[in-house]
């Protein structure tokens, strides 16, 4: 390769000539697609799948254009492309996704075909983050930076965003398609909660070797998926990959769109019978055609720009310093970070949640200052994450009071991460076609009544997710405390459920009682937290509370206000 | 629209069973549920089934050497069945023989179909030809094998579409 490897961007695959003219042909593509739908050439109906698999959808207002963000990882120069494209041809902002994506929510049809190609010009594009397809593959936002990592996931991870691009037998499933891929044994990617999810750690011969999950998924029928396999050796990843989407492909339900992911077909069948056609499908695959030889993936890991992480000897000792000298840069530290493989860095998280705003929402200005921040703190790389925060994956410990002091004044350094202020909220009524009620304003007033940074530590870990309608967009199900809208003659009301979790300790949330009035729904959930705060025990977090009594302790706090 | 080869019309020489008749003598496409009837009839007389989406390919086994085309079908385009019984039909059971595509499959999938094995498509569509042309060309470069075993490009995945 005679790429110098100095240049290649850090954390993240690097086109070459070949990758930009596929990108520039698939532009093409799409813009001739358009011009045979505004010729009338095309239906509405034969252009949806065709405008969807390039990530644009039509919302209530507008068209919405979803851009991918491959496993969340994107450069400093893609920031501000972003940054420019939501000043040029939206509304000044743009919204971080669930699944690492960002999307733009006021896109002019006419304009996509434009927008694709300044996209294309930082090697950045939409494709298939919608559609009956495989979607973006999502990993561990501290990937290749995380301490308790035991391999890079996100060399596989291009692997399969590759090996899925453009895939000419699985690009019309019968239901959308989700990977997350995690090379830690703490679940940081909800890998059961996916179609498939994989969890890598090194084989025997120093090779990778995956676990795989099949069948999770949230939305209207909540599943925890079930392992399909263990050890999975790395040169069978794609003929594994392959015969699991093709028996979904060949059996998955097409008569109900509401029962044909693929968590239904695996219920339906029982995991035995499933994997048993896998199995079947696995062994008649003539495996060297599609065997992963470790030469490609070597070939692509050299494509991947490296972080050169040098830090001073005291670069530890001078962060313990700035953090005794300073008690809200130490709170942010305590919760805003992640203890990174090199013992002189670390990684930041930039809340994306500030107090009573809108989960996810990112304006231009903010974006290039991100940008900015990131070529000066973290090697221009930024990664997104499925909480829809900001990580900076590679901060020198000494340099980390400098880089909350950009942040902090900026309105970027609220210390909330994984507390009560860290809100996942789908786009809900203000935006979307589907939703009964809105997420956003139960996300703000939630997060303005808990601003206070000492209450929320204090408080402790607590995931709050809120849907807008059964889609689950939210992952309600999965939250500590979920919040899912719901319509009541006209009327929005909130149903509560408790005790879900993505994590480790995976659960699906279970329904407290009959759903709130909008303007109850907030003291409700404060009068929770505050019968959590008195029935726990010492360094007891909300959900592990929450386990140890069960719903009826909570009941009262909910239905009965003192 | 005429019959497609290879993203150019060609001449389409074989007859549809018609329900309730007798087969003609030449070349004949048979419904599944006709094929014994096809397979009665003399070893030389070319034979062709078209099968539904819910069809596994496998039961065409038995058959296979005795026929000369499998048409499969796309009820509406978004039903993607038929992309895995061409796959099959070439990967699993060797055929290889004709792989045509009916229904209405769009023009924007024409290379998903040959990629995955599929040969001709006859289509209920009104599109000019050029479009299914233009579709075929459009794209020159893919990131996974296919039964078309194009040539690798040399860095990971990658091929270069034949064109």
């Amino acid at each position: 390769m005679s790429t110098d490897t100095a240049t290649l961007p850090v954390g993240r695959y690097a086109y070459d000539e070949v990758d930009r003219t596929f990108l520039s042909q698939r532009v093409a593509q799409f813009r001739e697609q358009v011009g045979r739908r505004v010729a009338g050439d095309l239906t509405e109906d034969e252009f949806k799948p065709l405008r969807l698999m390039n990530g644009l959808y039509l919302q209530l207002h507008a068209y919405m254009l979803r851009v991918a963000v491959p496993y969340g990882m994107m450069g400093s120069d893609q920031m501000r492309e972003l940054a420019h494209i939501a000043r040029t041809y939206d509304r000044d902002y743009g919204h971080f996704t669930t699944r690492q994506n960002i999307q733009f929510n006021w896109i002019r049809l006419e304009d996509t075909p434009d927008i694709l190609e300044r996209l294309a010009g930082v090697n950045m594009h939409a494709i298939q983050t919608s559609g009956n397809c495989i979607r973006n593959v999502t990993c561990d936002e501290f990937a290749g930076a995380a301490a308790d990592e035991l391999l890079d996931p996100r060399i596989h991870a291009e692997i399969l965003r590759q090996w899925s691009t453009l895939h000419p037998e699985f690009s019309f499933l019968p239901r959308k398609f989700k990977i997350a891929i995690s090379g830690s044994p703490y679940d940081r990617v909800a890998a059961r909660f996916h179609d498939i999810g994989l969890v890598a750690h090194p084989g025997p011969d120093g090779r990778p070797v995956f676990d795989v999950f099949v069948g999770g998924g949230l939305g209207r029928t909540p599943i925890i998926g079930v392992k399909l396999r263990d050890n999975l050796p790395e040169e069978d990843l794609l003929a594994y990959l392959e015969a699991v989407v093709r028996v979904y492909n060949a059996y998955g339900r097409r008569d109900n769109m509401y029962k044909a992911r693929i968590k239904i077909l695996v219920q339906a069948l029982g995991v035995e019978q499933f994997r048993e056609k896998v199995d079947a499908e696995f062994a008649q695959m003539n495996r060297a055609d599609y065997r992963l030889d470790p030469a490609i993936v070597e070939g692509i890991r050299a494509r991947f720009g490296i972080p050169a992480l040098d830090a001073p000897a005291d670069a530890a000792q001078t962060l313990e310093a700035d953090r005794k000298a300073d008690a809200r840069f130490d709170r942010w530290v305590r919760t805003n970070t992640h203890a990174h493989r090199h013992e002189g860095f670390i990684s930041a998280v930039v809340s994306i949640k500030p107090d009573g705003g809108i989960p996810g929402d990112v304006t231009a200005d903010q974006m290039d200052l991100i940008a900015a921040l990131a070529d000066e703190f973290s090697f221009g790389e930024i990664r997104v994450t499925h909480m829809q925060n900001v990580v900076l994956g590679h901060v020198r410990k000494d340099r980390l009071r400098d880089l909350w002091l950009r942040l902090d004044g900026a309105g970027l350094g609220t210390p909330n991460i994984g507390l009560v202020g860290d809100i996942i909220a789908c786009p809900g009524l203000d935006y979307c076609a589907l939703a009964n009620a809105r997420s956003i304003p139960i996300a703000q007033k939630l997060s303005a009544r808990f601003a206070n940074p000492e209450l929320q530590e204090n408080i402790g870990t607590l995931r709050i997710n809120i849907s807008g309608c059964i889609n689950a967009c939210g992952h309600h199900h999965a939250g500590h405390i979920g919040i899912l809208g719901v319509d009541k003659r006209g009327e929005e009301f909130f149903q509560l459920t408790l005790g879900g979790s993505a994590q480790n300790d995976v659960a699906i949330g279970q329904i407290i009682g009959p759903a709130l009035p909008e303007d109850e729904t907030v003291d409700a959930i404060a009068r929770l937290i505050d019968t959590y705060l008195v029935l726990r025990n010492e360094g007891e977090a909300f959900i592990d509370t929450y386990r140890r009594l069960g719903a009826a302790s909570f009941k009262d706090a909910v239905y009965a206000p003192a | 629209m005429p019959l497609l080869e290879n993203g150019h019309v060609t001449e389409d020489r074989w007859a549809q069973a018609i329900a309730g008749e007798a087969l003609p003598a030449g070349a004949v496409i048979v419904p599944l549920d006709r094929l014994e009837e096809g397979l009665a009839r003399p070893k030389d007389a070319p034979l062709g089934v078209t099968i539904g989406p819910d069809v596994d390919v496998a039961v065409l086994r038995p058959a296979l050497p005795r026929l000369a085309l499998v048409a499969v079908s796309f009820p509406t385009f978004r039903d993607g069945r038929a992309f895995t019984q061409a796959r099959a039909l070439r990967e699993h059971l060797s055929f290889t023989g004709e792989i045509r595509a009916t229904g209405t499959p769009l023009p924007d999938q024409y290379e998903f179909l040959l990629r995955c094995g599929v040969t001709t498509v006859q289509t209920d569509r009104a599109e000019d030809v050029a479009v299914w042309q233009q579709a075929h060309e459009i794209i020159s470069i893919a990131y996974q094998p296919s039964v078309l075993h194009e040539r690798a490009q040399g860095l990971g995945l990658r091929r270069f579409l034949g064109k």
